[in-house]
């Protein structure tokens, strides 16, 4: 999984708000959402992003932006230099097959009225020049085998597999454009802890195989750590902090990360009593309504007075080795303590 | 496989012999077991291993209800009885001579087995006769508004924003009229009624009941994720609308359908009875029902065979779009 190799996703400052309106026929707009506010960051070929938060930080948002499925409030998200978020109708259209998605939910995520075979094979009717009519077939039962499923079964209908297999044919049809970049929306969240292994493997082994890019998002911080290079930590609609996932998880410098990675389950009984947990007061404010400078002030132990001022930027600061949002970072040591 | 890797630079067939070996641990109690016949799996019911669609598995479970079955058999005879009479009955009572007014409300004999009514004409013949009426204004009515009706929902509930707004309160209008009254009104201002009035008005004021339930399944089925995932592919508004809304939306528009074919027939029979709906000499049950309620105590024939079939028919369809409605719900199974 080294992460080198030329820049296929550059994504830069990019804002979504979703106007609050009021009133059924005149609608007044009385304030705005701000899901993702100024996020900025770069992926290469070949690696995976891990993208962690809590509910409603602005991690799915972030995803339907990447994927033009939202346009973006303002910013721009590059995709081998060009900005998809400006693009429109074919030139939209071309630019997807190099960007797919993995869905959470992999019940609702296949159409029940298709067979597999029509799902995984939707691509190219789309994108017909990908693939000629008479070798559809063929490469739906090729990428059928590739996620480890029966190409037999090219006929079968989605609620005739479990959720680990459904989620395999969710990843069978991102692959079928040949894309560079796959967008994991919590691809592993909707399984048995069984299963998710699974999925993970196979997730690792196309990204080999294809030289894929990934962007997983998770809530399960062992799951991205298991699969990222790097690590983003968004909170409310920022990323405070931005590195490699040994950096992250060993050396996290934000108190936020800090704050999260102490909440990790230890299974070991032995000494886990005596661990220090970081217990975060509150409840994270409401994105239509910010708070001024650090966003986090509201809740972190370190503030001063400069948090509300001033807000942090994301960039390399004196005693840690990666991009943190804080004015007071430090690395700390918070699994292994 | 190679031509899925955007650059492969070993043999095909090495890699994907490593690919099966990497993964087929990990495959093993996920992928469905190889030695099972298909047709042993769960929820696939057919015999011969085809794959079960909601269609086939509601087929199946249909040919298995008892309530379907009946309901099926009696709308198979009311449909031969609509197209060809002259296979019940040999009689034709459009001919006047048929009628014998010497012999007006005979009852029941072996000659006219429902018995002769007020003109003498034979009960029985005539109401096989007005079985067509019936069918033709029920099926026309239902088809003419599930078309309708279907595709303005569709387009309102898949829209939203402005156009959705001008539908529903458009639809909102015409659902504000009585369906009885409102047809009394448009029939009388016709003057003369007959099969293609009543159709049209029937039509005019029913749509909006099929255009609620299949707005409400679009915007249901428009929010899966299965729509967001083809449109993150780039499928147009077309392939989202025909491909994947529409086939998940419509199996309640189908069921609302049939129960409503039953209200359309009875409706059909109350604005005949009215005197506003078909007129003489065509034949229908509820102008028969109209032209023996006054003689009731005296001849109580002609006006309860006509009742008869009329509700079995009305029955018969109702029960038919309940037998439906319950094999599509996934829920029930």
């Amino acid at each position: 999984m080294a992460a080198t190799g030329e820049r296929v996703l550059e994504v830069r400052d990019l804002v979504k708000h979703f106007p609050l309106t009021q009133g059924i026929v005149f609608k007044r707009q009385i304030g705005q959402i701000k899901a993702v506010d100024g996020v900025s960051f770069d992926l290469h070929r070949g690696e995976t992003l891990g993208v962690v938060g809590e509910s409603g930080c602005g991690k799915s948002t972030l995803a339907k932006v990447l994927m033009a499925l939202e346009r973006p409030t303002s910013g721009s998200v590059k995709i081998n230099g060009v900005d998809m978020a400006a693009a429109k109708g074919g030139a939209l259209k071309r630019m997807r097959r190099n960007v797919q998605m993995v869905m959470q939910d992999p019940y609702t995520s296949l159409n029940p009225r298709m067979t597999v075979g029509d799902i995984i094979g939707e691509p190219y009717e789309i994108h017909p020049d990908v693939a000629p009519r008479g070798d559809r077939r063929r490469k739906v039962q090729e990428l059928l085998e590739v996620v480890g499923l029966n190409p037999d079964h090219i006929n079968r209908y989605p609620h005739q597999f479990s959720g680990g297999q459904r989620q395999r044919i969710g990843i069978a049809r991102g692959l079928a454009l040949q894309p560079e970049i796959i967008i994991c929306d919590e691809p592993v969240s909707a399984l048995d802890v069984s299963i998710q292994a699974q999925v993970i493997n196979l997730l690792e082994r196309l990204q080999n195989e294809f030289n894929l890019a990934y962007i997983f998002i998770a809530h399960d911080l062992s799951v991205v750590r298991h699969i990222s290079d790097r690590v983003a930590v968004m909170y409310l609609g920022k990323l405070v902090e931005l590195g490699k996932d040994t950096e992250i998880y060993d050396k996290p410098a934000h108190p936020y990360t800090q704050a999260l990675l102490s909440a990790v389950p230890v299974p070991d009984p032995e000494g886990r009593e005596q661990r220090e947990r970081i217990i975060l007061q509150g409840d994270p404010p409401s994105p239509a309504n910010p708070p001024s400078g650090c966003r986090f002030r509201t809740r972190c132990w370190k503030a001063q007075e400069i948090c509300a001022k001033e807000e942090p930027l994301l960039e390399i600061r004196a005693g840690t080795a990666h991009e943190s949002a804080c004015h007071f970072a430090e690395s700390q040591d918070i699994v292994h303590a | 496989m190679s031509d899925i890797r955007p650059a492969g630079p070993l043999d095909p067939e090495t890699q994907q012999s490593e690919a099966l070996d990497q993964v087929a641990p990990a495959t093993v109690p996920d992928t469905a077991q190889p030695g099972v016949p298909p047709s042993a799996q769960p929820k696939t019911k057919k015999k011969d291993g085809k794959p079960a669609s909601l269609w086939t598995d509601a087929w199946y479970d249909l040919r298995r209800r008892p309530l379907f079955i009946g309901s099926a058999i009696m709308i198979f005879i009311l449909v031969v009885m609509a197209i060809f009479p002259q296979l019940f009955t040999s009689v034709n009572p459009y001919d006047a001579a048929t009628c014998q007014l010497i012999d007006a409300r005979t009852p029941p004999s072996a000659g006219h087995l429902f018995g002769q009514d007020n003109q003498g004409c034979d009960v029985f013949a005539k109401t096989i006769y007005g079985a067509r009426v019936s069918i033709m204004v029920g099926v026309t009515t239902m088809i003419v508004t599930a078309l309708f009706g279907g595709l303005l929902g569709l387009i309102a509930g898949f829209r939203s924003g402005a156009t959705d707004v001008i539908l529903s309160r458009t639809t909102e209008i015409f659902f504000a009229i009585p369906l009885i009254l409102g047809a009394l009104l448009i029939l009388v201002i016709f003057g003369r009624g007959n099969v293609w009035t009543v159709m049209l008005a029937l039509s005019v004021l029913a749509w909006p009941m099929t255009f609620r339930i299949m707005r409400a399944s679009v915007i249901t089925a428009k929010n899966q994720d299965y729509v967001m995932a083809a449109r993150a592919l780039g499928a147009g508004a077309g392939r989202i609308m025909f491909r994947h809304i529409l086939p998940n939306a419509l199996a309640p528009v189908i069921v609302i359908a049939m129960i409503n074919l039953g209200g359309f027939i009875a409706a059909e029979a109350a604005l005949s009875y009215l005197g506003v709906g078909i007129q003489s000499p065509e034949i229908s049950w509820g102008l028969m029902i109209a032209d023996a309620r006054d003689r009731f105590l005296e001849a109580w024939h002609p006006l309860i065979f006509p009742s008869i079939f009329l509700s079995i028919t009305v029955l018969a369809f109702i029960m038919l779009g309940d037998a439906v409605r319950d094999a599509l719900d996934p829920k029930l199974r």
